[in-house]
């Protein structure tokens, strides 16, 4: 399938990046040519083949997983020590408008 | 006909119900509700770069509880999955969700329901099963705040103490077809949930929160309507009012001719009203994927058995054997099988050998509007099960009366005392001897000749007059069984010896 | 205290006859950054104050009786996409390049637990997208082999530094061959352990069911020794497993009888450069030599492997960098007057053209139709590339190969194609798509003088056989060259 403009701006768009007019053309460009070169995995038949979902070993029955036990927190202030900006405790961003 | 009775409606339900776990899903931070805004906060649920989840197993316990209570399928094996979106409330964007491969499926649960009159009445009660799609696990997000601070006008701020608190998303078959059937599920549900000791049901701390799926469709028609998905119903009241409202005003639209838009809306109570959130064009596309970080979730046949066990008797066949063994009625049934802790204290004053319909009574009467009257739950009630018991045993046994009982049983509450020593010290015990009566009832029909008079001559009706005499001269205590007796005894014959 | 060529093994020889002092290592070693990575840009952030604390506490400790640990007094150089407290982590990106974790990497930790010092943060491509170093948002690192060269990437700074000897060793992370391929170019030990061997806990994530932290050293003895240090399991990864960690050093015993030495045809066909083709069938012949047994394999699905990783990593990325967002922490922009916008251009001004490019093309794939084209059609090719190796050591102990088709290239030489720059992880992506161990141990030089890796990829979980051949390698055809690097008089 190949990439239009308007994949790119719709892409963007569900990525949250602004990006000018000439990255859109380029990334357009660009994506184009990386999917056609993926697209090369089609040459395989893999109707029988299930699907990596995993990394870890499957073998290891052990997961680890933890017990319900209350550990101690950061705390306010170290939380919000990396905030670009915050008030009374909180995370502070600009005003949510759906 | 209104316009009502044309359409038929399709209500679908998801109910997010939070895990009742002391720490959050993936990290230690604590669940406590009502802290510090970001006190309970780490790397993990922060969404600091680098941190990783680690699923919390008994947040894992408490939703095959909840799944095996709602007769879901548990998955031996189930997937966690990325759902990703925006939100300055979703610290890492996504949410560790399930999607393809959930916890559980094909759950059933069978309900009561009732339409209700205008002043909010139950009409007709009857049975319903609702087909449950899915429960699966995920993490919550953080809250938001849009008002109420100075500078609301241009910024929101954000507390991310709730990130991470474990959930289970129950989602519904599109099963209801009034609003009412699905106020009286997530009833139901929240009954359930409590039941089982997996979540608090508070819906006011959000502990419980419900999202719907309306459409309406004219009767006799199979396509669905357009489906129209309403956000924060988190409230019963809310939940209930904004499916009339949303019902309704698809009803209209529709009879005006007009065209729905599939879209999200959001129910203002202040306004009493839905209002748009977000149309389609601009829904989300979560790209879900599954969870690189967590391994898939693996469930034993024999740890499901095991929690299956732990399970205790569910509300619903808990209402049915009340009716069968104790032969109670439905609605007392349903009232003493409201809670666990009820149910479990009916059952506690029946197992010390009193008659079952006695302890319902005593219980559903005397000792609720105490309780309601106090503010206290069944759990701390200061009289305990035997307390009631001995003093539902002094009645039957004629030691007291039932109506000095009430006296008796308000004093056993305020001080925690047993029925026996209230009686003694406060010397309630019932006169049942009758020697000791008889001089009393003697008094009482010298004092009254002409009436006695008229009793002999036929009007038997002032019986209760003389009782109630003996009564007040005795301040209640009289045996009023043994009162009747010995003053029929002695009325018929003092007329026979004249 | 000649700190050119220090190993962990000659340090602690050092240390115990009391010849040198940590103090005194450390500070060669920031004199020595001071002069030279200026010019090498190997470092982000030197954290020498800190570092002498520590150095001086060890020297006590030392004076005091304690014994030597693994690792004590060795200094060691973290890349900026692994989590330091108190300790700017930037990922070479602008969107963090004001980030100060609250806590250390699990690795890091059992590094501090063993008795490292940490010197600083090394540059890398800009959150570890990249094979050339040239993506850090802040500056480039040149070959300290040829200045005019890349050192690889993404852990190129890392690299430039073991062979710089402006660290003793250093830790770099390996999505796509990020170890390996400027462990090659830069003629030193890089070593990727099995998926599941070391925390990723504190690992920045970019591919998460790709990443791996693993150790880039000056010899493969100091490669087992921090393996050692930072593998097992951790109870804040789920990923991690719970396979024995051995004793990796004990395994060194330079016996190659019985070793059989698989060759893939795969990769040694079109795109290898001949010198570096020559060196390595050189290298495959001198296993012959030791008495190793050499098998000729077949890896088929090998041509598939950048796509099915182009594809896997790069969804895992966009959903991995969607919490860069400019609401907790690093830069946020100065531009916005609501929320979308905030999004939007912090974000944009925050990440650099790759990692946007990555971004795109994980959302891309993972979006609503695309899914089972793009994304399960890769993790489906995945599970074929794993048959491959599952097969492959059926007939073989380690397969031999090189890491990277060609030696250092130049700057700039890849940056206008994308693609070009993705077919030079051709060799290494695979262990990371099959989960499976892989070392890149330097084996030549090219006739202009750069260096040349030998790759050797392992069983799962069998570092020990991988470092054990490495070592053999090693000892009987020692690599005996080093940059020539003049310390400026200043």
């Amino acid at each position: 399938m190949p990439i239009t403009e308007r994949d790119v701006e719709k892409i963007a768009e569900l990525a949250h990046l602004e990006l000018t007019e000439e990255e859109k053309a380029l990334f357009t460009r660009q994506l184009a040519s990386i999917v056609r070169y993926v697209e090369k995995l089609n040459e395989l038949d893999t109707e029988d083949v299930p699907p990596m979902m995993h990394a870890g070993a499957e073998e290891e029955a052990d997961y680890a997983q933890r017990d319900d036990e209350v550990l101690a927190s950061l705390g306010q202030e170290t939380a919000l020590a990396n905030a670009p900006d915050k008030a009374r405790g909180f995370f502070r961003v600009p005003r949510v408008i759906e | 006909m209104t316009p009502r009775d044309k359409y038929e409606v399709i209500i679908g339900l998801e109910v997010h119900a939070q895990l009742k776990t002391k720490s959050k899903i993936f990290c230690g931070c604590s669940t406590a509700f009502g802290d510090e805004p970001n006190a309970n906060t780490c790397p993990v649920c922060l969404g600091l770069p680098g941190a990783l989840p680690v699923l919390n197993r008994e947040a894992i316990r408490l939703a095959a509880k909840a799944a095996l209570a709602l007769g879901c399928r548990i998955n031996p094996v189930s997937i966690f999955a990325r759902k990703n979106y925006f939100y300055p409330d979703l610290p890492k964007g996504y949410q560790i969700s399930q999607y393809e491969q959930p916890f559980s499926e094909h759950g059933e649960v069978e309900i009561m329901t009732s339409e209700r009159d205008e002043r909010g009445r139950p009409i007709q009660w009857r049975r319903k099963v609702i087909r449950l799609t899915r429960l699966h696990i995920e993490e919550d997000a953080g809250k938001s705040i849009h008002d109420g601070l100075p500078d609301s006008a241009e910024a929101s701020y954000v507390d991310l103490n709730r990130s991470g608190v474990p959930l289970v998303e129950i989602v519904s078959e599109p099963d209801f077809r009034s609003s009412w059937e699905a106020y009286d599920y997530v009833q139901h549900l929240r009954q359930t949930l409590q039941y089982i000791d997996v979540c608090e049901g508070n819906m006011e701390e959000g502990n419980l929160r419900c999202d719907a799926n309306v459409s309406v469709r004219p009767k006799g028609a199979t396509e669905y309507g357009t489906k129209i998905e309403l956000k924060n119903l988190n409230s019963f009241r809310f939940l209930q009012r904004a499916l009339e409202y949303e019902v309704h005003r698809q009803i209209e639209v529709l009879e005006s001719g007009g065209e729905l838009r599939q879209e999200t809306r959001l129910w203002n109570e202040r306004e009493g009203k839905t209002t748009v959130m977000r149309t389609k064009e601009y829904a989300h596309d979560y790209r879900y994927f599954p969870e690189p970080d967590l391994p898939p979730l693996i469930l034993t046949p024999e740890w499901i058995e095991e929690v299956k066990r732990e399970l205790p008797e569910l509300p619903g066949p808990r209402r049915q054997r009340f009716i069968e063994q104790y032969g109670l009625s439905f609605e007392d049934a349903t009232t003493l099988t409201a809670t666990r802790s009820m149910a479990d204290y009916y059952e506690a004053v029946v197992a010390q050998g009193v008659e079952a319909r006695a302890a319902a009574n005593w219980i559903l009467s005397e000792l609720i509007y105490l309780l309601r009257s106090s503010g206290s739950d069944i759990s701390a009630c200061p009289i305990t099960p035997p307390h009631l018991a001995g003093m539902i045993k002094l009645i039957s046994e004629g030691t007291i009366s039932g109506k000095i009982a009430k006296t008796v049983i308000q004093e056993m509450f305020q001080t925690g005392k047993t029925a026996e020593e209230v009686v003694k010290e406060k010397g309630l015990v019932q006169l049942s001897d009758p020697a000791q009566l008889e001089p009393i009832i003697d008094e009482v029909l010298q004092a009254h000749p002409d009436k006695v008079n008229a009793y002999r001559g036929g009007k038997v009706g002032l019986l209760g007059f003389f009782v109630g005499q003996v009564m007040k001269a005795t301040k209640g205590k009289a045996n009023p069984q043994l009162v009747n007796q010995l003053l029929r005894e002695k009325l018929a014959s003092s007329s026979s010896s004249e | 205290m000649d700190i050119i060529g220090l190993t962990i093994e000659t340090l602690h020889r050092a240390l115990q006859t009391g010849e040198t002092t940590v103090r005194e290592v450390c500070e060669r070693l920031l004199e020595r950054i001071d002069a030279l990575d200026g010019t090498i840009g190997a470092y982000l952030t030197v954290d020498g104050e800190r570092a002498l604390q520590r150095a001086d506490a060890l020297d006590r400790e030392r004076r005091e009786g304690a014994p030597l640990k693994p690792l004590t007094g060795v200094p060691i150089a973290i890349k900026d996409n692994i989590c330091t407290r108190q300790l700017r982590t930037s990922c070479a990106s602008r969107i963090l390049h004001n980030y100060v974790p609250p806590y250390n990497a699990t690795a890091v930790e059992r590094l501090l637990d063993a008795g490292a010092v940490i010197i600083g943060k090394t540059n890398c491509d800009e959150f570890a997208m990249g094979s050339s170093n040239e993506n850090s948002a802040f500056k480039i690192v040149r070959n300290p082999w040829n200045l005019e060269r890349v050192p690889g990437g993404s852990s190129g700074g890392s690299a430039a530094a073991v062979a710089a000897d402006l660290c003793v060793a250093a830790l770099g992370s390996d999505t796509g061959g990020s170890i390996r391929q400027p462990a090659s170019l830069c003629g030193v030990v890089g070593l990727k352990p099995t998926y599941g061997r070391v925390s990723r806990y504190g690992l920045v994530a970019f591919g998460s069911s790709l990443d791996q932290i693993g150790p880039i050293t000056k010899t493969v003895r100091d490669a087992a020794r921090v393996l050692r240090v930072i593998a097992g399991r951790d109870w804040h990864d789920s990923t991690s497993s719970n396979h024995d960690v051995v004793d990796y050093e004990a395994a060194l015993n330079g016996e190659l009888k019985g070793i059989r030495v698989g060759v893939p045809r795969e990769y040694f066909g079109q795109g290898l450069d001949a010198e570096v083709k020559r060196a390595v069938e050189m290298a495959v012949d001198r296993f012959a030599d030791l008495g190793a047994e050499i098998v000729e394999i077949s890896l088929p699905h090998t041509e598939y492997a950048i796509a099915c990783y182009y594809i896997i990593a790069t969804a895992e990325a966009s959903s991995n960098l969607a919490r860069y967002d400019g609401v907790r922490y690093g830069y946020r922009t100065t531009r916005a007057g609501n929320l979308r916008e905030m999004y939007r251009r912090t974000r944009d001004e925050g990440f650099g053209a790759e990692v946007k490019r990555r971004i795109m093309l994980g959302t891309y794939v993972l979006s609503a139709g695309y899914y089972d084209a793009y994304y399960l059609k890769a993790q489906k090719v995945r599970t074929l590339i794993q048959r491959d190796f599952t097969q492959a050591f059926a007939q073989c102990d380690v397969i031999a190969g090189p890491t990277s088709p060609t030696v250092a290239f130049r700057l700039g030489e890849k940056t206008d194609d994308p693609l070009k720059m993705y077919l030079s992880d051709i060799y290494t992506i695979t262990a990371n798509l099959a989960a499976i161990p892989g070392i890149s141990i330097p084996c030549g030089l090219s006739q202009d003088g750069l260096p040349i890796g030998l790759q050797l990829l392992g069983r799962r979980f069998d570092e020990a056989t991988l470092l054990r051949v490495a070592h053999a390698y090693e000892q009987a055809y020692p690599f005996e060259h080093k940059p020539a690097l003049e310390m400026s008089d200043s």
